[in-house]
């Protein structure tokens, strides 16, 4: 029954996502002002239905409903309750759905926020965020329908891939749903800009918000990705330039470009064109990227359910949604007016080099992605695309984009000198000097670099903040004060570029790693990395719907115990199913990371690492992302916010 | 040219410069649509990374064994495959898939499949430990160190195999382990047909 529900709530969404679409679009061109107030109605009543249908689904899943095909197929009893909820977006149907229902709820979001907004660009958004949603859930509907059963249910599931059993895998589509689709409200926004012919500062103000939510998920959800990847797979690594990872990077990339161009159009109603073309251009990576993986063209270790059938609707509907953007953009940006002018030297003109560095780094991205199918289908070849390309290529377009965000946000608007930059940043630079030289007397020359890299943004990224408060050149009590009346954004911008760069000197320990593969007998001693790790002995072990082998391993360091560490591997009974459980053992500055391989008589099998600065690799993704948001906690981005009375008196 | 007629040709530059984004996407969306056609028909594969040697004789080598013991050219190789078809298979100690293939080519062996086998770079020591670990399936074991026949037979990495038929000439291909479902669907009818 209540599967029935789920399938008839998706179904009302559906025809709800479709009305909003006609009646959206419809009546912001009639201007019919009644018609118009209607659109947020449809979409709150469009995210209710799909409300519904997932909380159906997670139903189905909680109480073992094995007639539900889906259900049957990645659930089973003996799975704990947390990943029976969870595993309801771990596989393709569920996921579509999630996908509809994050489109769903950043509508209503439109909805209920965009009071403030013109009533006919509210209309129109809300028109093409429904025309978009009706689409991919028609897509959930018809194709990849969670709901459908089967009779006779089977008396237990086939339970879900033992590697997506995790928490971190769990929370991960979420959030990186968050933000792919995120993007699509300013996709939504700039799709309306050109129905309506206009853009100016308001548009950019509307946009940075949604743009900057979803950049700030979608780091964090491509952090998780790459975390989850280091020490789950139990590899070493944290990025294959994987078709799946690079996915998600792309629109991490233009989005990137888009947050910063955006900033532009508010300010200095410039650069208007090319921003709606990022609009556009990061949503539909973000498309192409959740549905491409999954069409099979593409070669992943990430595997999900390939069917060249569906990816024939899936492609049919891309092309409508992108092909009919583009075709719009080709149609109406000639007509966008184009406003302030700026020199190559000036806050504008370093923004620009921002957006065409990324996009290049994007192009490159691409390239190397699409190459191998597209190699495969002209020439006939059969070509692989690796890390050293993406290494060879992504670098020396990365240096620049390093070298200028620092300084970057120190440029005025219009027109600024390099001079002052070197006058206000030369102590970030001194500092990157030193510590890229004192790093080059024991390591090879690219760490060294790139630890130089990562000073110059930790440090060079506070150099505004240092400039606007007068630190160490007016008294504390005068700095303080300035502080406290620096805009948020100001911070939260600073913030962000360090968090970069506290990724790249992870990136850089990263490179450091040692590591050793070794067969061990219970008592033998290895040194890896300045550490002494003794296999201590293997036994068994037991979970809920696993068995695992787990070693017992000893770390010491100069003859002091350092830790005891406990790699395992679980074999899922159900699935058949061996996975392995990495034992990291962290203090921030490395991992010891252990993972336990086959067992041969009574040898095991170990690959031990030490890696170091590895956390930073995601905590600067964490600190990239809290700049974000506190940079959208700046009062001037919320429109039609009251500006704060001074020196009210207290009653 | 009039300065009207400059500006025309300006503003026509803008259009089709703003076309340009439509114009990849139609491009990519084509392309992806005839892949997607033609892997439902089975006539295009992705996954398949192929090898540039298929359906070519193979090339000539002469290889040393494992430390004292011999190991074997391309005629010996040749030779053998006129009698009955030879799996090729390169291998490496250090290589993980390869380990778990062992069991494989194990039971293959145990099947009457001719298994011969060359080590990819590696220390003939560390390989004939891996083969007394893992067990060896191999008829007969050469050592390329310097990876030149590995280059000359077009490999990507190891695991690799390859179906030597009777006349000499490669007849099958794989790059990765070898599974059971593979074994079933692939290798054993490129043997029958290499055989018949």
């Amino acid at each position: 029954m209540i599967p029935e529900l789920g399938n008839f709530a998706l179904a009302l969404a559906v025809s709800l996502a479709f009305v909003q679409a006609v009646i959206g679009i419809w009546a912001a061109h009639r201007r019919d002002m009644r018609l118009m107030a209607a659109t947020p109605g449809l979409a709150v009543g469009q995210l209710l239905a799909l409300i519904g249908a997932a909380l159906a689904l997670v139903y189905a899943s909680v109480h073992d409903d094995f007639s539900v095909i889906n259900v049957a197929e990645n659930s089973a009893i003996a799975k704990p309750l947390l990943y029976k909820i969870t595993g309801t977006w771990g596989n393709h149907e569920g996921s579509i759905l999630l996908w509809g229902l994050i489109l769903g709820i950043c509508g209503g979001l439109v909805a209920a926020f965009g009071r403030n907004l013109p009533s006919a660009l509210r209309s129109r958004v809300l028109g093409v965020l429904g025309g978009t949603s009706a689409g991919f859930l028609l897509f959930c509907l018809t194709t990849s329908n969670p709901f459908l059963r089967d009779f006779p249910a089977p008396h237990d599931g086939r339970g879900m891939n033992p590697l997506l059993q995790d928490p971190g895998l769990a929370f991960h589509p979420p959030i990186l749903y968050m933000g792919y689709v995120g993007f699509a409200v300013p996709f939504a926004f700039a799709v309306a800009a050109l129905l309506e012919g206009r853009i100016d500062a308001a548009w950019g103000r509307w946009v940075r918000p949604w743009a900057l939510t979803s950049w700030c998920f979608l780091t964090c959800g491509i952090a998780m990705g790459s975390w989850w990847a280091y020490y789950e797979l139990g590899w070493g690594g944290y990025w294959f330039w994987d078709p799946v990872e690079n996915a998600s990077l792309m629109p991490w990339l233009t989005g990137t470009a888009l947050v910063h161009s955006a900033i532009v159009v508010e300010k200095r109603e410039s650069l208007k064109i090319w921003t709606v073309l990022l609009a556009i251009g990061t949503f539909s990576l973000s498309l192409s990227g959740t549905f491409l993986v999954r069409s099979g063209i593409l070669n992943s270790v990430h595997a999900f359910a390939n069917d060249p059938a569906r990816g024939i609707f899936i492609l049919g509907l891309l092309g409508l949604v992108i092909g009919g953007a583009l075709l719009l953009f080709a149609l109406r940006a000639p007509l966008l007016k184009s406003g302030g002018v700026f020199a190559p030297v000036s806050r504008e003109g370093a923004l620009v080099l921002n957006n065409i560095l990324l996009c290049s780094i994007c192009a490159v991205v691409i390239v190397g992605t699409m190459y191998p199918p597209f190699a495969d289908l002209l020439l006939g070849q059969k070509i692989s695309v690796g890390a050293p390309f993406f290494n060879a290529t992504v670098l020396p377009l990365a240096i620049p984009v390093f070298a200028a965000m620092a300084v970057g946000p120190l440029l005025p608007w219009k027109r600024g000198r390099l001079w002052p930059l070197v006058v206000h940043a030369w102590w970030a630079a001194l500092a990157a000097t030193i510590v890229a030289g004192v790093c080059a007397i024991g390591m090879k020359v690219l760490p060294a670099l790139a630890f130089g890299a990562a000073t110059w943004l930790i440090l060079g990224s506070f150099a505004e903040v240092v400039e606007r408060t007068l630190l160490f050149r007016a008294p504390v009590a005068n700095s303080v004060r300035r502080a406290r009346g620096l805009p948020v954004a100001v911070l939260g911008a600073a913030i962000a570029h360090a968090g970069m760069g506290v990724t790249i000197a992870g990136i850089a320990g990263m490179s450091l790693a040692s590591n050793k593969i070794v067969e061990a007998k219970p008592g033998e001693t290895f040194s890896v990395g300045g550490y002494q790790w003794t296999l201590l002995s293997v036994q068994n072990g037991e979970g809920s719907n696993y068995t695992s082998r787990i070693a017992n391993i000893e770390v010491m360091k100069n003859g002091v115990p350092y830790a005891i560490m406990h790699p395992s591997r679980r074999n899922f009974v159900s699935q058949g199913q061996t996975t392995s459980d990495v034992a990291i053992r962290t203090n921030l500055m490395q991992d010891l990371y252990a993972v336990l391989g086959d067992e041969k008589g009574d040898s095991a099998v170990l690959r031990l690492h030490v890696n170091p600065l590895a956390p930073w690799i995601w905590l600067g993704a964490v600190v990239m992302a809290a700049g974000g948001a506190l940079s959208l906690a700046d009062r001037r981005l919320r429109v039609g916010a009251p500006s704060r009375l001074r020196n009210v008196v207290p009653a | 040219m009039s300065a009207s007629g400059a500006y025309a040709a300006a503003v026509l530059r803008r259009r089709l410069l703003m076309l340009a984004p439509l114009g990849v996407a139609v491009a990519g969306g084509a392309a992806f649509w005839t892949m997607l056609n033609r892997m439902q028909v089975g006539k295009f594969d992705p996954h398949d990374i192929g090898n540039p040697m298929l359906g070519k004789p193979i090339p000539d080598f002469n290889l040393p064994g494992l430390g004292s013991a011999a190991g074997f050219s391309s005629a010996d190789l040749r030779a053998a495959a006129a009698k009955q078809p030879v799996v090729l298979n390169f291998f490496a100690s250090y290589c993980i898939p390869c380990a778990e293939e062992a069991e494989m080519l194990d039971a293959l062996k145990q099947q009457g499949v001719q298994i011969w086998g060359i080590a990819w770079e590696d220390d003939p020591a560390k390989t004939a430990d891996f083969l007394s670990r893992y067990g060896n399936p191999f008829t007969r074991v050469a050592s390329d160190r310097s990876g030149t026949t590995f280059i000359n037979f077009g490999l990507y990495g190891v695991p690799e195999s390859f179906v030597i038929g009777s006349t000499g000439h490669i007849a099958w291909h794989l790059a990765g382990p070898i599974s059971p479902e593979i074994a079933e669907k692939g290798l054993f009818p490129a043997l029958r047909r290499a055989t018949s």
